[in-house]
């Protein structure tokens, strides 16, 4: 290759784009978006009827974004005459505590993990949902019976299931094909970069059960400090190796453009390339680690109405399965999952590919949201530490 | 700025003639108070964005009030309790009565995360037991029980054998202190051991340490390296004639201008895996394909950055003073007969030191405080202390021990600065 080519090519790289969103992420959003938010603090509130009445869905972008665009933002505009705004962020509570604390809220729903949802709910930065706003499912079904287990809490609504799973690109990996967990953690029958969430959720899981730890007791042995060393040990191993990611979209992203053999990522991202792409990417579901999703709404947001109405459209099974014709992730009700068949764009039926598919369910794990609400923090903490070393 | 002099009117001059109207200090103050009143908005401008906000962050380090604040009765209550044993049923009684209130206003969350921070386990112990308090306050208000000391010391031990024993009790008195020195400790990679004092924390867990040894030798390698790159173009612009020397300066200056995201990112175009230089190589032959070096994302990617993004500082102070220095000295020692090389070494560099001094100091100031640079192209072992502390302000949202760690920093160049201070002297930094 030419060196102009490859300046020209590297230029348009998307490595040189991922550097140039995360210089944006990295220390200047927060403060960018306080001041640059576009409506200053109580305009929404204090705006006359005639004009357009609007909130702010955070989400974690990408096809996932446009999965709940399609599935139930539209929707709810064309019902309410409600605008909503789409924003992206890449998780956890902290924006959320800066909004509230520096009392200008200016997001109103956002897409938090149960674990995140319970936490922010306990410091009162998140609105108290009154569980009698649930909509009924399509043939009355009660909320009660028709949610899956765990699914609401006091702050936050379920709004589907999803998996950390690993992925790889079959262009890519030629040779005998990983199949289990472990095969990630294995440099020396797969040797090669791997992509990991920056993150300490899953991957611990990931680490205990690759070392073998027991389903059944691995929170346990995450509790004691030598158990905690030892799934850190076990990172260790391909720590080296490891390119992390930090958006979902990155996953799929490193795998195409053959950055690493293999990568963690979430199944609806890795499906979603590989029917709208084509990619030959394959999901090995052993050890896959389901997570529950939910939508609260930020702490003295003053669009609170707009806002509650936005999450009764959502948690109806209608909306929930509108998403689950784009993306993979299973909804939060029964009744939802029942009306979802074929990939609303590609006809690719969606059940194969669900997390929730008992074919898939061989070896799977469920988050303990009540662990990662206790030791969430902390494990960031630990896990920031270990990143720097 | 003018003096005295100068400012004199000619009235003034007319007034001075005459006898004495006023006493002689005020004569002598006021127009230097005039002066300083010039000075006035400037100060207001540090004292206001500056000094006020430094001081407030400092404090936060050592000073931490949230948690005495939001459980006053347990802290008052704790006070009369020796630390052996679970306490007297009055601490119960205050406890619960706080644990179940703030539970209520949902206040507890941001207390039991900032006592966890504390005692590593205590968010659990708080929060799960609060919630089944709740539940036994509202049974009990229902059956008509009163809830006295004794009987929230049954239903605490109930709900979690550990409030039986002296351990969340001592955790809650050590986090309830206002003042505390454990974000420092912290810092410094202690831990509170499981009787409360503070060891040293076991080596794999050691992080800030390390970071600061880590900040603190790039931050010499990069001055170093600036030290090495600058010095020959310093000189070259130095001795050009003006034409050449205005076009030399601009490239300096230009990378100066350009911001330093645009700088940053360009190296990540310059030094990625599928990038320019690694192409380049290739195509050439001197690496294969499989062989791309790895030059971004780790600690070769933040020296490289760094010494491009700082070299400006060095290389200007060090221009100015080389300017300054005739070239006759140079041609008298090379007509008493010294070689080149013993020229420089013993007549140009040391008439240059002032300008190295200045040099390498900001570069060296600027350079361990960075971290933007580091954060895009330093990967996972390129970060800095810096990057911590960003960490602990916008993420973790501990500002205690970020202020902790930011004070460690100030005072570590303010020690530099002073041993520097010492050895070379201060008053040798010249700016030309």
């Amino acid at each position: 290759m030419s060196v102009r080519g490859g300046l020209a090519s590297s230029l348009g790289s998307r490595t040189a784009r991922l550097g140039a969103a995360a210089a944006l992420s990295t220390g200047l959003m927060a403060g960018c978006r306080l001041a640059a938010d576009p409506r200053p603090e109580g305009m929404a509130a204090a705006a006359p009827e005639s004009e357009e009445r609007s909130i702010t869905a955070v989400s974690y972008g990408g096809s996932y974004a446009r999965a709940v665009v399609r599935g139930y933002h539209e929707s709810f505009t064309a019902e309410s005459g409600v605008r909503v705004d789409l924003a992206d962020f890449m998780g956890g509570l902290a924006q959320v505590r800066a909004q509230v604390d520096s009392g200008s809220v200016y997001w109103d729903v956002v897409d938090l993990s149960v674990a995140e949802a319970v936490n922010g709910c306990d410091e009162g930065v998140l609105e108290l949902i009154d569980s009698s706003i649930l909509p009924p499912g399509p043939n009355g079904e009660l909320p009660e019976d028709d949610f899956l287990p765990e699914m609401n809490t006091e702050c936050g609504v379920g709004s589907l299931l999803g998996s950390s799973i690993f992925a790889y690109n079959r262009e890519v990996l030629t040779g005998p094909p990983p199949t289990r967990l472990s095969d990630f953690f294995d440099l020396e029958r797969f040797p090669g970069r791997r992509g990991m969430r920056r993150s300490p959720q899953a991957n611990l899981e990931f680490a205990m059960m690759a070392d073998g730890v027991p389903k059944d007791r691995l929170y346990d042995e995450l509790s004691t400090p030598e158990g905690l060393a030892r799934a850190f040990r076990k990172l260790d191993t391909i720590k080296d190796q490891v390119v992390w990611w930090e958006t979902p979209a990155q996953a799929p992203q490193l795998l195409a453009d053959g950055e690493v053999l293999m990568t963690t990522a979430a199944n609806g991202r890795i499906f979603n390339a590989q029917v709208l792409e084509g990619q030959p990417f394959v999901i090995v579901w052993d050890g896959q680690v389901m997570d529950r999703g939910q939508l609260a709404i930020v702490a003295g947001t003053p669009r609170l109405e707009d806002a509650m109405r936005f999450l009764r459209h959502a948690a109806t099974a209608e909306s929930m399965a509108g998403v689950g014709r784009h993306i993979a992730y299973s909804p939060a009700r029964y009744s939802a999952q029942a009306l979802i068949e074929r990939h609303a764009e590609t006809g690719v039926e969606m059940w194969p590919h669900m997390p929730t598919n008992p074919a898939n369910m061989k070896n799977h794990l469920m988050a303990d949201w009540r662990w990662w609400a206790d030791h969430g923090d902390e494990m960031l903490e630990r896990f920031t530490a270990w990143l720097a070393r | 700025m003018r003096s005295e002099s100068e400012v004199v009117t000619p009235e003034d001059t007319s007034t001075r003639q005459q006898p004495v109207a006023r006493p002689r200090w005020r004569r002598a103050l006021g127009p230097r108070l005039r002066a300083a009143g010039l000075a006035l908005p400037l100060v207001a401008f540090v004292v206001v964005t500056f000094a006020g906000p430094m001081v407030s962050l400092l404090t936060k380090s050592f000073h931490e009030p949230e948690i005495a604040d939001a459980l006053p009765e347990t802290m008052a209550a704790l006070r009369q309790w020796d630390g052996e044993g679970a306490p007297p049923d009055d601490v119960f009684a205050a406890t619960a009565g706080e644990f179940v209130a703030a539970r209520n206003e949902r206040t507890l969350g941001r207390t039991a995360n900032r006592v966890n921070r504390v005692v590593s386990g205590m968010r659990s112990v708080i929060m799960g037991g609060s919630r089944l308090m709740v539940e036994a306050a509202a049974e009990a208000e229902a059956a008509g029980v009163t809830t006295d000391g004794a009987f929230w010391r049954e239903t605490m031990i109930g709900i979690d054998v550990r409030w039986g024993t002296p351990e969340p009790w001592r955790a809650l008195r050590d986090a309830g202190q206002r003042f505390t020195a454990r974000h420092y400790l912290k810092a410094l990679d202690f831990e509170r051991g499981p009787e409360g004092g503070y060891v040293r924390q076991a080596e794999e867990w050691r992080i800030y340490v390390p970071l600061f040894w880590r900040t603190l030798k790039v931050s010499l390698g990069v001055t170093m390296l600036c030290l090495v790159v600058g010095y020959p173009i310093a000189h070259l612009i130095a001795t050009s004639p003006p034409r050449r020397a205005n076009v030399l300066l601009l490239l300096v200056l230009l990378p100066f201008w350009t911001s330093l995201l645009v700088r940053t990112t360009s190296w990540i175009v310059l030094l990625q895996n599928q990038g320019v230089v690694n192409d380049f190589l290739v195509a050439i032959g001197v690496i294969d394909d499989d062989g791309r070096l790895a030059m971004i994302y780790n600690m070769t990617g933040t020296f490289i950055a760094m010494t491009h993004v700082l070299l400006p500082f060095l290389v200007l102070p060090l221009y100015s003073v080389m300017r300054s220095i005739p070239p006759a000295y140079m041609s008298a020692a090379a007509s008493l007969g010294a070689t080149p090389l013993q020229a420089l070494r013993r007549v140009y560099w040391p008439q240059t030191l002032p300008g190295v001094g200045a040099g390498c100091l900001l570069t060296f100031i600027l350079a361990i405080g960075y971290y933007i640079t580091p954060a895009l192209v330093g990967g996972q072992s390129g970060q800095l202390i810096s990057n911590m502390i960003a960490y602990h302000v916008q993420t973790s949202l501990n500002w205690g021990l970020a202020a902790a760690l930011a004070a460690l920093l100030l005072g570590g160049v303010t020690a530099l600065y002073v041993v520097y201070d010492r050895l070379v002297g201060i008053d040798r930094i010249g700016l030309g």
